[in-house]
């Protein structure tokens, strides 16, 4: 741990000095050392690569966590970051017109990939898109002097959605599906009124359905004068064939960093859109680029609903998107698209019938992701929907999204994507029947796994208890010196 | 066309159909209702897919466009100049990091969690804050959790920020606290010396009392420490927002007693990224009420089923993917590959070395603004200062900029037509400066 090694007097790093001085203001001054040791540049490198050595990424093989989107990131995307690497965000317009032109783009392009008018690329990433999405609907019906108070959210929708809607204090009416995994239709008849600010989708849906009757949903929610939302995690699957705004969607959120493949940092930072149509244009977050003969300026909608994030959202990555989407083209995208549902159902047809998984509506095909139950298995075996997650882990495989969405019981929520090599998908299948097979011959060793990673199961309690959570080295060493109790 | 090497499967449509029992492709999107089917390639990119050299040759086409400086900027106003050093790129560019998920599963991630966990640990110790989150996305939406924070916790309805804050810090809570319908009330600043006052402010019925140090224009606020008695004394919440570098020198807001304190580690080995990717910092003290209430991941140490150090996501109640519309906020994605920046960075420079940094920050824009009045211009508020200042001139700022980018060099921060706001930091040479000084003498 590195607080733990080095000492105050090394340095990785010297700072250039300009060999002038003036007197600090004594009564401001901190008045203890922080205890932060310094290394030197070959310690600091050899810890971290150690540290990058026990981590995995998608370039250390499959990562088939459902709803995320983790597909290869091309390594030319990221010369892309020249661009804007130097340069401050409130330089002037004349500085920065090629960042500028790169970000006009990107609004066209998105806008056209999800059938809607105009984008802003401010949101630094999904979540704070949908806060723009909410905040934009808020806003609308603010002006219109309509108290609406309920966001209707799928209950097969991604935990974002109802947490947005609690961020506006707003209450949130979970819509069930049918026993085909989609929305029920009848339901959502009954539960839009006057109150209704929107309903909050995605499509495909978390189960990787299509929703095939979006366009009598879109119609049911615009009956009341409610919008639709639609939450762009799981555009993958479609891209360049069916559009959410051809769906009837009015404000459409993308997460550059599932579907236009900029690199997730192991958790951050992404990117953000928000896209609107019509009149919901002028509400969108500022600045948007404009061009103006041939030159790029800001532009702040008149019905802005003001800044998401401090300047322009994480144009870094939104320049890595867009190499990525010059490296594809029309055609790409739509590639995109069709091979990544081919790599669900491909992997659909290996994994069918295998004993003790289970697929809620096995006759519809899949889009970008599938979703299996281990209920059976759990049931006979006692090998959970973790147990199997952990045992991916010791055969090489980082383990799909599991216990998501909750209507699935022991849910394993499994994302190929389109750039796992057809082999890659065997050997997963592989490791996934073999995993099966030993939880009904001798469960024990997968309830105990994983042995192959540099820790074996972490002990959460520990972790979470009231009197040993250690959120940081502080922590504990105030803690050992009797200064802090537990967190209550 | 680059994506034929981007998709490995494209000669192997025929046995991937065969083994799915379909006979086309078309077939997987049959449940797509026809009239939603686009009949037309889309309109993106160049028309088509560019190769990996033309995908180069349009971002050098673009950077082209661009303007390059002579000298870094002179503009801070939320994010400022500093050197990044090739450790800290070579350290995130590794791709285990890079092109990592969210750390869900912690005995295959426990590179990520430490590094994490060490980032905390850092925030912590130069902000003298017990709990860190393992980041959020920039200064301002950090403080915008803050205040929602403080508004969950006292019930309360309205929160007092100073006038003399970071502009687009406020327009971004106002955007943000729209959603709960929550009031902002400003702290206004005293004109001479740019310091804010809350003494005639209207405390009733506050949630969260908020100071920035330095704040906006700069300026030191001489005694931060007056807020948390005031949140005391109204049953608020205290948050001080402090510039990382400028907790390596002045009081922290441990020190003070705050109970939030917001920061961005962009100062810390983030390139300037025309605004972002940064890192949002949150920091609590060791109080449930409050913590438990924190947005975001927090990675905590525990030990592993042999009793190894072990780290992994701590306190997950909190987040949406179990508490849904009453969890602490919506976000999931943050910042994590900058917040592994910042603990990079920091570990090579250690306590001493930011010090250091900060110091000569302090000396070098000390010696700018001596440049800078003695040519001409007028620095606005009598106050100590650190890193930036503002400068009043006898002319329209405009004309001084416009002489300015002709050279190649970009002035401060324009707030209006007769001031600017000056950063200057370790990346600024003496002859950056002493050119700017004769720009402004002949101006």
């Amino acid at each position: 741990m590195i607080l733990e090694t080095g000492s105050p007097e090394r340095v990785g790093f010297v700072v250039d000095k300009l060999g002038v001085e003036y007197p600090l203001p004594q009564a401001l001054l901190r008045s203890n050392p922080a205890e932060i040791p310094g290394h030197t540049e070959q310690e600091v490198v050899r810890h971290y690569v150690r540290l990058s050595q026990m981590s995995y990424g998608v370039d250390t093989g499959m990562v088939p966590l459902g709803s995320c989107t983790m597909k290869y990131n091309p390594k030319v995307e990221l010369r892309a970051l020249e661009l804007t690497e130097g340069h401050h965000p409130l330089e002037n317009e004349e500085t920065v017109q090629g960042i500028m032109e790169m970000l006009y783009l990107m609004q066209r392009w998105l806008a056209e990939i999800t059938g809607t008018d105009e984008c802003s690329l401010q949101p630094p990433a999904g979540a704070a898109g949908e806060l723009s999405g909410l905040l934009i609907m808020k806003k609308y019906f603010d002006d219109r002097n309509e108290q609406r108070d309920e966001v209707l959210v799928a209950d097969t929708a991604h935990g974002t959605n109802p947490a947005t809607a609690g961020m506006l204090g707003k209450k949130v009416v979970y819509i069930r599906s049918n026993n085909e995994g989609l929305l029920d239709l009848e339901l959502l008849k009954k539960v839009v009124s006057s109150r209704t600010m929107g309903l909050m989708l995605t499509n495909p849906n978390t189960l990787g359905l299509f929703e095939e009757n979006i366009l009598e949903i879109a119609k049911v929610v615009h009956s009341v004068g409610g919008l639709l939302y639609y939450d762009g995690a799981n555009l993958n699957g479609i891209l360049g064939i069916a559009r959410p705004g051809d769906m009837g969607f009015d404000l459409v959120h993308l997460n550059l960093h599932k579907t236009f493949a900029v690199p997730h940092g192991g958790g951050g930072p992404g990117a953000g859109a928000i896209c609107a149509k019509g009149d919901l244009v002028n509400y969108l977050p500022y600045p948007i680029v404009r061009k103006e003969g041939r030159r790029y300026v800001w532009f702040r909608p008149e019905r802005s609903i003001g800044k998401i994030a401090t300047f322009w959202g994480n144009v870094g990555n939104v320049a890595i998107a867009f190499s990525y989407i010059l490296g594809l083209g029309p055609e790409g995208l739509r590639k995109v698209a069709e091979q990544s549902v081919l790599a669900t159902n491909y992997l659909i047809a290996k994994l069918k019938g295998l004993n003790g998984l289970t697929l809620m509506a096995p006759h519809r095909p899949r889009k970008h992701e599938v979703v299996f139950s281990a209920v059976e298995l759990a049931k006979r075996t006692g090998v959970t929907a973790n147990d199997v997650a952990k045992a991916l882990l010791d055969r090489g495989f980082y383990a799909p999204t599991i216990y998501f969405p909750p209507i699935v019981e022991e849910a394993l929520m499994i994302e190929p994507t389109e750039t796992e090599p057809i082999e890659v998908l065997d050997e997963f299948a592989n490791a996934l029947t073999d995993i099966v097979r030993q939880a009904f011959e001798n469960p024990k060793p997968l309830q105990e796994s994983p042995r192959n990673t540099s820790v074996g199961r972490v002990d959460n309690v520990k972790a979470n208890h009231p009197s040993t959570i250690t959120p940081s080295p502080r922590v504990k060493r105030l803690r050992e010196k009797g200064l802090l109790g537990p967190l209550k | 066309m680059s994506f034929r090497n981007w998709l490995p499967n494209l000669t192997r449509v025929d046995e991937m159909l065969k083994t799915i029992g379909v006979s086309s492709v078309d077939e997987l999107f049959k449940d797509i209702p026809e009239e939603l089917r686009l009949k037309r390639p889309l309109d993106v990119g160049f028309g088509r897919a560019l190769t990996e050299p033309e995908i180069i040759k349009t971002i050098e086409m673009l950077r082209g466009k661009n303007v390059s400086l002579r000298y870094p900027p002179f503009l801070g106003a939320g994010a400022c100049p500093h050197y990044v050093p090739e450790a800290v790129k070579f350290i995130i560019f590794r791709s285990e990091f890079y092109t990592a998920y969210t750390p869900y599963q912690p005995e295959i991630s426990q590179g990520l969690l430490q590094a994490l966990y060490e980032y905390q640990g850092i925030m912590a110790e130069l902000l003298e804050m017990e709990v860190v989150n393992a980041s959020l996305y920039d200064w301002s939406t950090a403080l915008a959790e803050a205040l929602l924070m403080a508004v969950r916790i006292t019930g309360k309805n309205k929160v007092v920020v100073p006038e003399a804050m970071n502009v687009y810090h406020k327009e971004v809570i106002r955007t943000w606290l729209y959603g709960r319908g929550v009031r902002i009330v400003e702290a206004p600043y005293d004109k001479e010396k740019g310091t804010t006052d809350y003494s005639n402010v209207d405390m009733s019925d506050v949630a969260a009392i908020y100071v920035q140090q330095p704040n906006f224009f700069g300026v030191l606020e001489p005694d931060p420490g007056i807020v948390t008695d005031l949140a005391k004394s109204h049953n608020a919440i205290s948050i001080m927002g402090i510039s990382p570098l400028a907790a390596s020198i002045f009081k922290p807001p441990g020190e003070h007693g705050f109970d939030l304190a917001v920061s961005d580690g962009q100062e810390l080995g983030i390139p300037l990224n025309f605004g972002g990717p940064y890192v949002g910092v949150l920091a609590s003290r060791w109080d449930g009420r409050l913590v438990r209430q924190m947005p975001g991941r927090i990675v905590g140490e525990t030990v592993d089923a042999q009793g190894n150090r072990a780290y992994t996501l701590v306190l997950q109640t909190r987040e949406q993917f179990t508490r849904r519309e009453k969890a602490t906020s919506n976000i999931t994605t943050n910042e994590s590959l900058m917040a592994i920046a910042v603990a990079v960075y920091a570990s090579l420079l250690g306590y001493h070395g930011l010090r250091e940094l900060g110091k000569e920050v302090f000396n070098r824009s000390h010696y700018a603004l001596e440049r800078f009045t003695r040519a001409g211009a007028k620095k606005a508020f009598s106050s100590e200062f650190f890193e930036e200042f503002v400068l009043e001139f006898d002319k329209d700022y405009d004309r001084i900029a416009e002489s300015l980018l002709l050279r190649r060099i970009h002035g401060g921060f324009k707030l209006d037509n007769r001031r600017a706001l000056f950063c200057v930091t370790e990346v600024h040479p003496k002859e950056a400066i002493d050119e700017v000084a004769e720009v402004i003498e002949n101006a």
